[in-house]
């Protein structure tokens, strides 16, 4: 009797896992579905589910392979929390790639000690601080979103084109803001330009007077913020238009939002700031694609880079031609720059089938994928300005 | 005409913001000193009460702004803070019979009704939160400048610009007739004069008649109606947020303690001498050095005492020095 059950157990065990094999590859997704980005993070996964769906339905991936989706919550901040998700879903759900995770913070947490010892690739369509540049990956790490290293530098190309040379720097006191600051400033000072006085406020604050004082003492005519629209930003830019401080701004990233427009008004025309992103052909032709899928949001922030990550790693997957870890990891370059047919949203099918025949692909997606030698997108910004109380895109760089 | 800028930048970015600033606390430190010298306790809640009555305040300005009720150019924040002075006072009632009545009967000795405050404290904190939010609330309107920086800089003809704030100038003239109030009542009133008696001698007062009930339900209804006023000016000037209402605390004892615990002159003066501290030890006097000495003499750096992440640091220097060298304050308060 007990032979018996032992030998059905093991039955079971093995017909579960060949079904497992046969048709079914999972893919974890780890991105903050709680925490302060909540509100963006349903938008990409669903983004990187529809590239995921895609690749599933042509039936061309691996011989008709299927691709499951499998969540987990990064939070965003708690460093410890998400490397427990991303552990589940590598030793228990057993995942054969991550697409995420989304905040700098978390993501290095999960590539140290999570993807890089268990040789499970990462993509990350939004960690773009600098530090993770030169993190000893050891070839598991990408990312769809560009450093913000390159933001600072466009940042100062910005600002030397309009002839701006004096600038007060504030950032919010965390890895994002001092990674931009301190890139800026030294991409500001290469070109000949002088940062009169870079300082941290924190987030959270009631009243911003003292910092702003402060930043009015330099005697720099304009201020850059590199901070949270919905957060100390916000409050530094208000006290600086009340007290007549500054009345020309410069922001980063983080600080261009609608939001802010409204709570601050036609003070702020003529301020000027960048965006990763591109109006490409690809960013046009993803959102069409994303109305086809019948996603909620079509123009989010981080969608596009979410739906590239997980496209790249099911070309990838292709052209390793197994659901190996490390093989996929090991052809992410190959798909992702050139040479080969240039690849864009919604053709997964068309370049599955190409890499079927054994022919090279570009992707190009909707990011305009070109991975820098580390694995990082080299990354468009948009220079913005405030004009008549909207964002208008000046030019894309 | 350099000397004017310097004056007119020193006005705008330290005299002005501190004063207003320095009227807040002095509002909160004197609750603080009210229910110490009264009550006997330092009360820890006082910040997240002051939460409570403001948050009153701010749900129902939502609701005369819904109605379209305003009071023109002032905000309608004032309209709601009556109804928030009384929802205060009820509230720290119905503590004061649940939690804090039941220590004085039993004659404990003052650290466990701290402990108690600290207990009010976080329950408080949570019910704010859950009621409101932990967000950021805006619910200033009306005529938000009474002087705008660009027009004053046009009309003077200067380099630097003074701005004053509508909710600035509120908080002082308010702050000033709160306390001319307060100190007639005290010193004039016969419930104010047997508050004071209760205050310097509790068995005396209760011989000759005075009613303990009546003077600790006095005290908490003048006490939350301070707090919320405080608590409304802060929120109009800065913002509303019930962390930095928690955080208020530390810069409000400091203040009361500078001042002599027990004393509300003491109070007020502890309120000015904390809030300009901290603003004149973090601001950066580069450009107010560099109007008024000669250009060889200007300075390179910032000129800079304390950089502003330790504001909060300068009101816990100051307790800490005043608490070592001189523990009974400024004007002679009792010793915590």
């Amino acid at each position: 009797m007990r032979k018996l059950l032992m030998a059905t157990t093991i039955l079971a065990g093995l017909t579960g896992a060949a079904f497992a094999d046969g048709h079914e590859v999972k893919m974890g997704v780890i991105l903050g579905f709680t925490g302060p980005i909540e509100s963006l993070t349903p938008n990409m996964a669903a983004a990187a589910e529809l590239a995921m769906k895609e690749a599933s339905d042509s039936g061309k991936l691996l011989d008709g392979k299927t691709i499951v989706p499998v969540r987990g919550d990064s939070t965003c901040t708690d460093a410890a929390a998400a490397t427990t998700a991303a552990e589940k879903l590598v030793t228990a759900d057993n995942v054969v790639a991550i697409y995420g995770a989304d905040c700098s913070g978390v993501t290095t947490a999960i590539v140290n000690s999570v993807a890089v010892p268990n040789g499970v690739v990462s993509i990350s369509p939004s960690a773009t601080s600098p530090a993770l540049t030169t993190i000893e990956d050891n070839g598991f790490f990408f990312r769809t979103a560009p450093s913000d290293a390159r933001q600072g530098q466009v940042l100062a190309d910005v600002l030397k084109d309009r002839g701006i040379t004096n600038v007060a720097v504030t950032f919010t006191n965390n890895d994002y803001g001092k990674g931009l600051a301190d890139s800026f400033q030294a991409a500001f000072e290469a070109v000949g330009g002088k940062v009169a006085i870079s300082a941290a406020h924190e987030d959270g604050k009631a009243d911003y007077s003292a910092e702003v004082g402060a930043l009015a003492a330099a005697g720099a005519e304009h201020l850059a913020v590199f901070g949270y629209v919905d957060q100390g930003g916000k409050g530094i830019i208000q006290t600086s238009l009340d007290t007549g401080a500054f009345s020309k701004f410069i922001l980063a990233d983080g600080m261009i939002g609608e939001s802010l427009i409204e709570a601050i008004g036609a003070d702020l025309n003529g301020t000027i700031g960048t965006l990763p992103g591109s109006e490409s052909q690809g960013a046009a032709t993803f959102q069409d694609v994303a109305k086809a899928g019948g996603l909620e949001k079509v123009d989010g922030p981080y969608m596009p880079e979410s739906y590239d990550a997980a496209a790249l790693v099911i070309l990838a997957m292709q052209k390793a031609g197994s659901t190996d870890r490390k093989a996929i990891a090991d052809n992410i370059m190959a798909v992702a720059n050139a040479p080969g047919e240039k690849i864009m949203p919604g053709q997964l099918a068309k370049a599955l089938e190409m890499i079927a025949a054994g022919q090279d692909v570009d992707y190009e997606g909707a990011s305009n994928v070109t991975f820098t030698e580390v694995g990082e997108a080299t990354g468009s910004f948009k220079e913005l300005e405030v004009k008549d109380g909207k964002f208008e895109t000046i030019s894309i760089r | 005409m350099d000397v004017l800028n310097a004056i007119t930048l020193f006005a705008n970015f330290v005299f002005v913001p501190g004063l207003a600033y320095g009227a807040q606390l002095a509002l909160g430190a004197l609750g603080i000193t009210l229910i110490y010298s009264i009550l006997r306790f330092a009360n820890f809640a006082h910040g997240d009460q002051m939460a409570f009555g403001t948050m009153v305040v701010i749900l129902l300005t939502w609701w005369f702004q819904s109605l379209g009720v305003s009071l023109g150019p002032l905000p309608t924040a004032l309209l709601a803070l009556p109804l928030g002075m009384a929802a205060l006072a009820l509230y720290a009632l119905a503590a004061d019979k649940f939690v804090y009545r039941h220590y004085r009967e039993i004659k404990a000795p003052p650290i466990r009704l701290v402990m108690a405050s600290v207990g009010v404290m976080f329950v408080t904190n949570g019910l704010v939160r859950v009621i409101i939010g932990p967000d950021d609330q805006a619910f200033m309107d009306g005529e938000r400048f009474i002087v705008r920086a660009g027009n004053f800089r046009r009309a003077m003809g200067l380099n630097e610009g003074l701005a004053i704030k509508s909710s600035q100038a509120l908080t002082v003239v308010i702050a000033i007739a709160l306390v001319v109030a307060l100190f007639w009542f005290l010193n004039r009133t016969r419930t104010g004069k047997s508050m004071r008696a209760f205050s310097d001698n509790e068995d005396l007062a209760l011989l000759s008649g005075i009613s303990p009930q009546k003077v600790v339900t006095v005290t908490w209804i003048i006490a939350a109606a301070l707090m919320t006023i405080a608590g409304t000016l802060y929120g109009l000037d800065k913002s509303f947020k019930p962390f930095t209402y928690f955080q208020l605390l530390l810069p409000m004892f400091a203040a009361a303690i500078v001042g002599g615990v027990g004393n509300p002159v003491g109070a007020i003066l502890g309120g000015f001498v904390v809030a300009f501290s901290e603003v004149t030890i973090t601001y950066a006097y580069k450009k107010f050095l560099t109007y008024l000495v000669p250009e060889s003499l200007a300075p390179e750096g910032l000129m800079q005492l304390l950089s502003t992440d330790y504001k909060f640091a300068v009101s816990f220097i100051i307790l800490v020095v005043v608490l070592l060298v001189r523990p009974t304050g400024l004007m002679r308060g009792k010793v915590i």
